[in-house]
């Protein structure tokens, strides 16, 4: 297998394979949250905290302790508790070392570990075969893509509250309309950066 | 409470697309065709009700501050099933529904409905309320996969028949590639809402 270079795999989690646009990972925070820009930014804050450490927590549990034990049918529940675990404690230093950030963060923080991005990055890193360097790149890359897409959107959100539509359209309908035309723009990404 | 209702608010009311508006990632990644669509639905049943079932038979020992991690090693459980039976026996449909047969895991419904339900019910009626939801379940993964798969290549092939099949092909790219989903559901839901609207101001 080739080795993929380090920026495509960073252009990759960024635009090619966006979560929420392309790959459709993560969508309840993406529909849920995206009311106001400030809610956003605290989720994608928080999503790219947890993404980035349980790439690093579980790439090591996988590969140095799941796999030479021949327990990878365990890769799942190990993955899932890994990342409740680091939640958890994420939470924990958070509030108490820097009470400002929690109180921005708090209440996104707990609803990340029933996030399918973050899970999703963990099982992508494993089913692409990435090794350490590029397993984080990629979880990396990937939430500050999602941090892209939910600010876009939630500053569109935000603006289109003023204007006059029909009650039906109103709320969730908008929600996926407004996410079709990003989805279009961000697809055809695929043809201008040939990887 | 009957069975009946119970198992029929699982399609309409607490129908989990429209109704309860969860796992929405499944929903939209993978109905790019029919196939797929009850590919992921049977496998989401698989896991809906033996959660439930489970759930419910342990809902008198588990404490309160524990339940959801309970919840959630039996959900894992139950999807590391249905990843390597899929995988073994059914290798087309796993390699297209990919990633999102693991994700199971964290689908919204499936922790939803063991939190809202099972929790609180009988072993009996969390079976009857997982399988009315998988019903819902199927039927909307059904319904976009078909109106995708039909505008985005002219026919409606499942396991090898051909259902449908147009005369003139429309081949609308778009429905099948990620945009036709949010395109696909934003309509669905928008007439939902009209016809709820019209129901509410008739009602008043």
């Amino acid at each position: 297998m080739v080795e993929k270079a380090l920026f495509t795999i960073f252009m990759d989690g960024l635009f090619l394979n966006n979560f929420l646009l392309v790959q459709f990972l993560g969508l309840c925070s993406f529909v849920g949250v995206t009311k106001d820009v400030k809610s956003a930014g605290g989720m994608s804050g928080a999503v790219i905290f947890v993404m980035t450490m349980s790439a690093l927590v579980c790439y090591p549990l996988y590969a140095y302790l799941l796999v030479p034990l021949k327990l990878e049918f365990l890769g799942l529940i190990a993955f899932i508790v890994v990342i409740a675990a680091l939640v958890q404690l994420v939470e924990f230093i958070v509030r108490k070392n820097i009470p400002a950030l929690y109180r921005s963060l708090g209440i996104y923080l707990p609803l990340i570990s029933t996030n399918c991005a973050v899970l999703g990055a963990v099982l992508l890193n494993v089913s692409s075969d990435y090794n350490f360097i590029q397993s984080v790149l990629f979880a990396f890359s990937a939430a500050l893509g999602y941090t892209i897409v939910m600010l876009m959107m939630s500053s569109i959100r935000e603006r289109s509250t003023l204007v006059s539509i029909p009650t039906a359209i109103r709320g969730l309908p908008q929600a996926f309309l407004l996410a079709l035309m990003l989805s279009m723009a961000f697809v055809n990404y695929f043809w201008v950066i040939p990887v | 409470m009957d069975p009946l209702s119970e198992f029929i608010r699982g399609i309409t009311r607490d129908n989990p697309t429209f109704g309860l508006v969860l796992g929405l990632c499944p929903t939209l990644a993978v109905t790019t065709s029919v196939e797929n669509g009850i590919g992921m639905a049977a496998g989401t049943a698989f896991v809906l009700i033996f959660s439930n079932l489970f759930v419910s038979l342990v809902r008198k020992v588990t404490p309160s501050e524990v339940r959801l991690p309970v919840f959630i090693i039996i959900i894992a459980t139950f999807v590391s099933i249905v990843d390597m039976v899929m995988k073994a026996f059914f290798p087309p449909m796993y390699a297209a529904l990919g990633v999102f047969i693991p994700l199971i895991v964290v689908n919204c419904i499936i922790i939803g409905r063991a939190e809202a339900y099972a929790s609180k019910n009988n072993a009996f009626y969390s079976v009857i309320d997982a399988l009315g939801v998988s019903t819902g379940f199927l039927l909307v993964l059904m319904l976009i996969g078909g109106i995708r798969e039909i505008l985005g290549t002219g026919q409606i092939v499942t396991f090898g028949y051909t259902l449908v099949s147009l005369p003139v092909n429309p081949s609308v790219t778009t429905m099948i590639l990620p945009g036709g989903a949010f395109l696909t559901i934003g309509i669905l839901m928008a007439i939902i809402n009209y016809q709820k609207e019209k129901k509410r101001v008739r009602g008043e």
